[in-house]
């Protein structure tokens, strides 16, 4: 009996979504574990009390990943998808480093706040764009958000006149390098706004609401969900998101790159989300594992750096690693794999799996 | 009823043959709806030609025309290769990291000693194997088009990245320059003459095998079909999932077609090179008035989209007060409003 109740527990966690994304953080580690014993030692700093180490930098390097992932996985459970991301994020930076130089490098409370408040508010006009396109106009998502993707780009470089632009101010700074009791702002500040948006879409029917829009649109607005609305809320809200991971990355380095900030990130927020194990066909989400999945990628993009491998061939090995997650999610090959594994088919409760495999599939 | 009812209204208007022609043409509108986008796009061209000379002045004359076209020879590939994909209802966002990867391992290559026309050959290839990848990822792993093409960009993009990150400069003895070399056809007064490249002719070729192809052939009618409705037309027994994936492996083929026309013309490949175009060419083929959702469109249309995006690029040159940071907002801004106009046109025939 209890042998049989522990498989089922361990059958369920190698079930979540996100089991192999945990798996793939451990083995990634334990790669650079074996690289480099001492990899996983947390110091303190005798100075000031800030935990110091490798593992802090991935948590801090996660922070605007995680914000991206967690929109854009919103998006993709309406059968959408947000290819802007990266962009906004530029326009973000930029408004808000071109703001704080403008207001004459004092280094107020003030200045900082109103940088980050015109540069969300500036994000979230674009999502808005995407977001009345996508819901109201009814274009093709990829296609609004492509445009916002290419067009963006130019904005940010309007918005710096082409320049890359450096500020200073010591609050705006703190936010993206500061630590509070011992771990880094920037992650923390991640981690609350990631629970308070789980928290908003999963203790609400609004989640469950932006799950129906993703499997069928028509039949959600029978059931008297408005779409409209709630499409360009989540496109707004990605877009917010976006703006905020904008401020995380500029803010490490307190200068705007046009052309490098934010570049290719909406492939880290897609892979994130897949590695979550949300299907991109929409529909489903899952918040939890696109924690998993932006961790993950901060992890992986840490290793390849410690390893001293090229970083430029981490794109090609990300888009790799969103193919094959794509053909594990087609009907096809889990075809292939549910024909392997029938043969041995002695589950406990064959009913309750049968019941799950449909869900799941 | 408005094309029975015109007949009865046109002898009133027959005073003046001015009209008449007008009548008409709102009545081949009235009847095909779908012709307005690219009757749009060639009132837009000769507006823009129109408007450059007057402003600018230097713009209809030989040079500048030719110009226009040896500029352009790649991104009119490229739209014609758009077109294909975009008829079936797909898209292609990788052509641009194809043309990149493609370009920056010709280069190499060809400076590595490798036998030019071999390393041509490669080059078309490598987009053919992008094509055919996304093609089976699309038509038998049921990944949507943007997401295949999508990840195929980044691995595009990444590969090219990984080979160079430096600008890749062809050997000025390269047999492949030939292919941009300027020859005169007429011979006009200072520089002013008729001047093609071999890219040119390239590209006017893949435009007429293409109008061919899909105007003319089974399998340009199957490639409608499918745009049309695809359970319709697998049930009528076409080849719809050949025609899919073939759809993709053109798009891929002529994206490596184009990256060499390129590479002849600049001599310079890089790894950012080709970053927005499948913005460019998915605009080019819009403006040309193919419908986005498929089943309606023509290439000769999206040549003009080509055109008319390169004469964008002119006049913003000529204009000067624009800074060239807007071309990418603006080409966003006129794809916007062609799509918008396609909405429009849908909804009306469809009440």
């Amino acid at each position: 009996m209890s042998t049989a109740a522990r498989s089922t527990w361990l059958h369920d966690l190698v079930r979540k979504p996100f089991f192999w994304g945990v798996v793939a953080i451990i083995a990634l580690l334990l790669l650079n574990v074996m690289k480099d014993p001492t990899y996983l030692a947390i110091s303190v700093n005798p100075d000031n009390g800030n935990l110091v180490g490798n593992l802090v930098d991935i948590l801090r390097a996660s922070a605007p990943i995680l914000m991206i992932a967690v929109g854009m996985s919103l998006v993709i459970a309406t059968g959408g998808i947000d290819l802007s991301v990266g962009s906004v994020m530029a326009v973000s930076g930029a408004v808000a480093m071109v703001f704080m130089k403008d207001a004459g490098q004092s280094g107020s409370l003030g200045v900082a706040l109103g940088a980050i408040g015109l540069a969300l508010a500036v994000s979230a006009v674009l999502g808005v764009v995407n977001g009345v396109l996508v819901a109201y106009i009814g274009l093709q998502p990829f296609i609004s958000t492509l445009i916002m993707m290419l067009a963006g780009r130019g904005i940010a470089k309007v918005i710096t006149e082409g320049q890359n632009t450096s500020a200073t101010n010591d609050p705006f700074r703190w936010l993206a390098n500061g630590f509070v009791v011992g771990l880094p702002v920037v992650f923390l500040l991640a981690l609350a706004i990631v629970g308070l948006v789980g928290l908003v879409v999963r203790r609400s029917a609004l989640g469950l609401m932006i799950e129906a829009i993703g499997i069928n649109p028509k039949a959600s607005r029978m059931a008297g969900i408005r779409p409209s609305g709630l499409l360009l809320t989540v496109y707004v809200l990605s877009a917010v998101l976006a703006g905020i991971a904008g401020i995380m990355s500029v803010g490490t380095v307190m200068t705007v790159d046009v052309s490098r900030t934010g570049y290719q990130m909406e492939l880290d927020a897609i892979l994130a989300v897949v590695i979550g194990g949300t299907s991109l066909s929409g529909g489903k989400f899952s918040i939890g594992g696109a924690v998993v999945g932006a961790l993950l990628i901060a992890t992986l993009d840490k290793t390849v750096v410690f390893l001293g491998v090229s970083s430029s061939a981490t794109p090609a090995f990300k888009a790799i690693v969103i193919v094959v997650l794509c053909l594990l999610q087609s009907d096809r090959v889990r075809g292939w794999f549910v024909q392997r594994r029938k043969p041995p088919k002695e589950r406990p409760v064959p009913n309750a799996v049968a019941a799950r495999e449909e869900v799941s599939a | 009823m408005t094309a029975l009812q015109s007949p009865r209204l046109e002898p009133q208007v027959e005073a003046s043959p001015h009209s008449r022609l007008w009548e008409r043409v709102k009545r081949v509108v009235a009847s095909n709806p779908s012709v307005l986008p690219t009757a749009a796009a060639i009132v837009i061209f000769i507006g823009m030609v129109i408007y450059g000379e007057v402003a600018y002045g230097r713009i209809v004359q030989y040079n500048t025309l030719s110009n226009l076209l040896i500029n352009n020879a790649h991104l009119i590939i490229l739209a014609v290769a758009m077109t294909f994909v975009i008829l079936t209802g797909g898209i292609d966002l990788s052509v641009g990291s194809v043309i990149a990867l493609s370009s920056v391992a010709g280069v190499m290559l060809s400076n590595a000693g490798w036998n030019p026309w071999v390393v041509i050959v490669l080059m078309i290839l490598i987009g053919t194997a992008f094509g055919l990848a996304s093609g089976i990822l699309i038509q038998y792993f049921n990944v949507q088009p943007f997401i295949a093409t999508l990840a195929m960009m980044f691995l595009g993009r990444g590969l090219a990245s990984l080979l160079s990150t430096r600008p890749e400069r062809l050997a000025d003895d390269s047999p492949i320059l030939w292919l941009g070399e300027q020859l005169k056809v007429i011979d006009g007064e200072k520089v002013n003459d008729v001047v093609i490249t071999p890219g040119v002719i390239i590209a006017v070729l893949v435009v007429i095998v293409a109008f061919f192809v899909l105007h003319r052939t089974r399998t340009g009618r199957t490639v409608y079909a499918i745009g049309g409705s695809e359970s319709s037309s697998s049930l009528m027994g076409l080849a719809v999932p050949r025609t899919k994936v073939l759809v993709y492996v053109i798009s891929g083929t002529l994206a490596g077609v184009s990256a060499v026309v390129y590479t002849s013309r600049l001599g310079i490949a890089q790894n950012i090179t080709g970053i927005g175009w499948e913005l460019d060419a998915i605009a080019a083929t819009v403006i040309g008035g193919t419908l986005l959702t498929g089943g309606y469109g023509y290439v000769l249309g999206s040549v003009v989209g080509a055109l008319v995006l390169g004469l964008m690029n002119v006049l913003i040159t000529r204009d000067g007060g624009i800074p060239p940071e807007m071309t990418t907002i603006i080409t966003g801004g006129i794809l916007l409003v062609f799509v918008l106009l396609q909405r429009l046109v849908l909804m009306r025939r469809r009440t």
